[in-house]
């Protein structure tokens, strides 16, 4: 932007700050696409007013290029719009017309103060159009950006919470697995259950796969080396929850399980476990009464100790 | 030159990997440790890695190799101490020692030699 552009659109700027500002402010709020659910009159006011400022400075550099240094505090503004917007679940056009909302707003202004100069007129108007353009696909930018964060600590949670390792009795773990199983999955669950066959010492692993919608070659494979890596570790593994369906699958697929261990529910699993670990389970009278709950636990409690105790 | 020590400990030997294994040392730790299950008659061999951290395809196989052997000259063979990351790469590596014994501390592999000593004696009583 040429130098004397750029002072005049700065002097209009200046002088006119208040009154454009109250315009702005006025458009954005009265925008059918303003989103009084999520953020107030006050707040876009706020930002508006620091943006109008900081832009302001910015042109007065005279430097168009929206990364360079004199504009490293419009950005911010910005930034901050942007990421906080992105958070609160505005859509990206909605973010982004808070830059583009400033145009009109600002033409009106250049075509009022300039009706004697159609020169200098025409040339603001399309150095402001290309300047305001170029800001609103940043706050886009930054939008998604915001947003792609959003996402990704989304799948970290979501990786951390369908992993759980459960210790259904000393010595013996279970892991029920919910939903597909990918490498990445697979990788994450490996090593939560080895570190805690590491940590609590068992020696039996139960995988329950009834949450596991489907099973191919490449889940099958997974589950495989799931166990191989707990062998490895001195812990046997069983699998339990197939369904027959998935059953089904796995043979015509042509899988070897090999010297896996499978069970058809949980239940099964566990009772091997105990049996290995040279444990029963036993009835032991009839069944109490029901406000006796807590003494029913403690019943079968004390009968699940080593048979020679 | 640097040699892995190995303990008589009564009718077993015991192995601890302590340092990062290299080719050489687990030739050398071979050659000594066929040795030493001859000369002394040991029953049984405990394998400790528990402080080893990096392996490859080759301490893999070396530590396949290792429980092979011991088996032709009739001593069980457990290892204990798999850290989770080697046992991830072992299998990463399609190397799942099938054949090996594995315990998850020495402890625990004690208890399994000890067993399975006993099983096959037992067997071997039943047989005459």
């Amino acid at each position: 932007m040429a130098k004397d552009v750029a002072a005049s659109l700065n002097d209009i700027l200046q002088n006119d700050q208040e009154a454009l500002l109250r315009t702005w402010v006025d458009r954005q709020v009265g925008s059918p696409g303003f989103r009084s659910d999520r953020t107030s009159r006050q707040e876009v006011a706020d930002h508006s007013a620091r943006f109008l400022t900081q832009l302001r400075e910015a042109i007065r550099s005279g430097d168009t290029n929206i990364l360079a240094s004199p504009w490293t505090d419009a950005r911010r503004v910005l930034d901050e719009l942007s990421f906080a917007r992105a958070q609160q679940g505005f859509s990206p056009s909605e973010t982004a017309q808070f830059v583009f909302s400033l145009k009109q707003p600002l033409f009106e202004r250049l075509r009022r103060d300039l009706v004697n100069d159609p020169g200098l007129l025409a040339t603001l108007t399309s150095e402001a159009d290309a300047l305001l353009d170029t800001l609103g696909l940043y706050t886009t930018e930054v939008f998604q950006r915001g947003r792609e964060q959003v996402i990704m600590r989304q799948q970290q949670e979501l990786m951390e919470l369908s992993t759980p390792v459960v210790t259904l009795w000393d010595g013996v773990l279970a892991l029920p697995l919910i939903g597909t199983l990918d490498s990445a999955r697979t990788q994450v669950v490996m090593e939560s259950l080895l570190q805690r066959i590491v940590d609590s010492g068992a020696s039996i692993a139960i995988i329950d796969i009834t949450g596991v919608p489907t099973v191919d070659t490449l889940t099958a494979q997974h589950l495989l080396k799931t166990v191989a890596a707990a062998r490895l570790m001195g812990a046997d593994c069983i699998i339990s929850g197939i369904r027959p369906q998935i059953a089904q699958t796995i043979v015509h697929l042509g899988v070897e399980l090999g010297s896996v261990i499978t069970k058809a529910t949980l239940a099964d699993a566990f009772a091997i476990a105990l049996r290995r670990l040279g444990l029963a389970v036993q009835k032991t009278a009839a069944a109490p009464a029901r406000r006796d709950r807590e003494g029913e636990d403690r019943d079968v409690r004390s009968s699940l100790d080593r048979p020679e105790n | 030159m640097e040699r892995i020590p190995i303990l008589k400990m009564g009718e077993y030997l015991l192995v601890s990997i302590q340092v990062d294994m290299h080719d050489r040392l687990a030739m050398t730790l071979q050659a000594d440790l066929t040795d030493r299950i001859v000369s002394v008659h040991a029953k049984g061999v405990l394998i400790d890695i528990s402080a080893l951290e990096m392996v490859d395809s080759f301490i893999g196989r070396m530590l396949g190799d290792l429980a092979a052997m011991s088996r032709v000259l009739d001593a069980e063979t457990v290892v204990v101490g798999m850290r989770p990351a080697v046992a991830i790469t072992l299998v990463e590596l399609g190397l799942a020692l099938k054949g090996v014994r594995t315990a998850l501390n020495v402890e625990r592999g004690m208890d399994l030699l000890r067993n399975r000593i006993d099983a096959r004696g037992r067997e071997d009583a039943g047989r005459e």
